[in-house]
């Protein structure tokens, strides 16, 4: 309940913020996507297992190299002359160590987890 | 205009595909598949991106290239005990890549207009730039030096000085002003320098707060800077209105503040106990003086008791990663199988430096999943249990927390092994543990201090069964 609440303050804030401009709209409908993808968020993560909490914090936090995305269009895009190139291309260098990293480590941890071979006991 | 709608459909399922991932995550057997799931759909988003028109790719494919080299040979090779450090250091990694995209940006914005009058920045864009560079730069300095303490580079106490909080306040609203400055002042070039110095304080920031946090808390930090991590992405998101970005970071956000809760909640205090506390830099706040005498035993000793014990439960902490000891702790564990007992581990959620650290150093040595149980499951049935084995544990299991008002970790909930007929309790000397904090269970009437190395001790206990 007080997530909500703290979610519709901010989203007012920032709907606020953005009042008066033409991006009006664009930013509602942005703010509104990341309030329900919260509350997604709470809703699936809830239901992880503490034994899985480890894979669950590598397996995200590769989920979070996402910003590769904004690295790879500051580089491509060539605007803005070549300190934006240069700071590109570093994004894009540590957001893939992130988003790999994060994701081979996550799989090498998922395959140890294993279920009592065959014969059981009693 | 059908390639936009492409790349947009696609950024669309690649959303789906991380949600269907996590949820994935919510069984052990499925877990792998879910992990895999995900990362196609990160696989999808940047090929949806590297789709977009007018793209260049020789810059990217440097970028892509030495990042994945780093990124693959760091995956293969670091060691199951390292994981919590790697996976700070991972997260430091997301958020500096947060920060370059609002600096870039920024600069893009400011290069465009340079010589004439800079066309206003949106308030709601400058707004997200500038939170995409704080959060990053909180979540980057202050995951470096998460990863310098867990790693041991750096002291793994609390960092203490007089007037912390002031410093610490005094850079947060400087952060928050310069903040205000830039969002209603974008048109003047000289606000460049203002975004220069946001930067730079918002590393210091990030130091500052991660200092005075303490080893043994690393689960709580670590949760919170991968929350923030989630959050840096969702600002870039804002930045350059990309709802992959939004929904991923909203996802990743949500899953940090929900460990951070738990943990906080597995240790009975407060997050801002935890964050400010400096839990465990004020050594020797003793509450009960004499506690009588703790009563050793040897290994030879330990292995008749053991041998007759029809239950065990083994307690792992921190001190079993520190020793490496989970293999020779499994193979202990088989061979009171093979003898009839019934084996479990249980596993505290605050057990080791990072949620479920202990039951992926299991997991490693080949124990099934079935056997790891949670504290909730433990504690109903402890008193039937023979034997409990607490190997490298300390604060997890110390009854002061339920029986010693005075104690500073009163009301924690702990694993109740002095309840078991039996204790071991294997441990290097009577040090303390990390909070400075004595331990009644070491000296009761039904517990036995097994000294010395836990792996070198479990290896003495494995060989007393096999001579027999």
């Amino acid at each position: 309940m007080s997530t909500a609440i703290i979610l519709l303050g901010i989203s007012a804030g920032v709907v606020a913020a953005a009042a008066g401009t033409s991006t009006l709209s664009l930013t509602i409908l942005l703010v509104f996507t990341f309030v329900l993808a919260i509350f997604l968020g709470f809703e699936l993560i809830s239901k992880v297992p503490s034994q899985l909490h480890t894979p669950l914090m590598s397996g995200s936090n590769a989920i979070s190299g996402i910003t590769i995305v904004g690295s790879l269009l500051a580089t491509g895009l060539e605007r803005g002359g070549p300190v934006v190139t240069v700071l590109g291309v570093i994004a894009v260098a540590v957001a893939t160590v992130n988003v790999v990293g994060g994701y081979l480590v996550t799989d090498r941890m998922l395959a140890m987890f294993k279920s009592k071979p065959g014969k059981g006991k009693q | 205009m059908y390639r936009e709608y492409l790349i947009g459909l696609s950024y669309i399922a690649a959303s789906i595909l991380f949600i269907f991932g996590l949820k994935m995550l919510s069984s052990p057997h499925r877990a792998r598949r879910g992990n895999l799931v995900s990362a196609v759909g990160m696989l999808l988003a940047v090929i949806a991106t590297l789709s977009y028109q007018g793209m260049s790719f020789g810059w990217i494919l440097a970028g892509l290239m030495i990042g994945g080299l780093f990124g693959a040979i760091s995956a293969v090779k670091v060691p199951m005990t390292s994981m919590p450090e790697f996976v700070g250091l991972y997260n430091g990694f997301g958020g500096i890549a947060s920060l370059l995209v609002g600096w870039a940006e920024y600069h893009a914005f400011w290069h465009d207009s340079w010589g004439q009058e800079l066309v206003p920045l949106g308030r709601f864009t400058g707004v997200s730039i500038y939170l995409a560079i704080l959060i990053g730069g909180v979540t980057f300095s202050g995951s470096m030096v998460a990863f310098g303490k867990l790693a041991e580079m750096i002291s793994g106490r609390p960092i203490l000085y007089k007037g912390q909080h002031i410093v610490s306040g005094f850079v947060l609203v400087a952060v928050a002003a310069l903040g205000v400055v830039f969002v209603l002042f974008p048109h003047l070039h000289v606000i460049y320098a203002v975004v220069l110095v946001g930067i730079v304080l918002s590393l210091i920031l990030g130091v500052l707060v991660t200092i005075p946090i303490g080893g043994a808390d690393m689960p709580v930090a670590i949760c919170l800077l991968n929350s923030y991590s989630g959050l840096a992405a969702c600002a870039a998101g804002f930045v350059i209105s990309n709802t992959v970005l939004i929904v991923a970071g909203s996802l990743v956000g949500a899953s940090g503040i929900i460990l951070t809760i738990i943990m906080c909640k597995a240790m009975n205090r407060s997050i801002a106990n935890v964050l400010f506390g400096g839990f465990g830099a004020t050594a020797g706040v003793q509450s009960s003086g004499v506690l009588g005498e703790a009563k050793p035993i040897t290994a030879a000793d330990a292995y008749f008791v053991l041998e007759g014990a029809s239950s065990v439960v083994f307690v792992p902490g921190y001190g079993m990663a520190v020793a490496q000891a989970q293999h020779v702790v499994r193979e202990l564990g088989e061979i009171l199988e093979k003898n009839g007992a019934e084996v479990k581990y249980a596993i505290h959620p605050v057990a080791g430096r990072m949620p479920g650290h202990m039951n992926v150093l299991l997991a490693e040595a080949n124990v099934p999943y079935e056997q790891l149980v949670e504290m909730d499951a433990i504690n109903p049935i402890i008193e039937t249990m023979d034997v409990a084995i607490v190997i490298g544990a300390n604060d997890v299991v110390n009854p002061a927390a339920r029986e010693d008002e005075k104690s500073p970790i009163y009301g924690m909930p702990i694993i109740n092994v002095d309840k078991a007929r039996t204790v071991f309790v294997l441990k290097r000397s009577m040090a303390s543990g990390f909070a400075g904090i004595e331990n009644p269970l070491f000296f009761k009437e039904n517990t036995r201090m097994l000294f010395g190395d836990a792996k070198v001790s479990i290896q003495a206990l494995v060989a007393q069964f096999k001579e027999t």
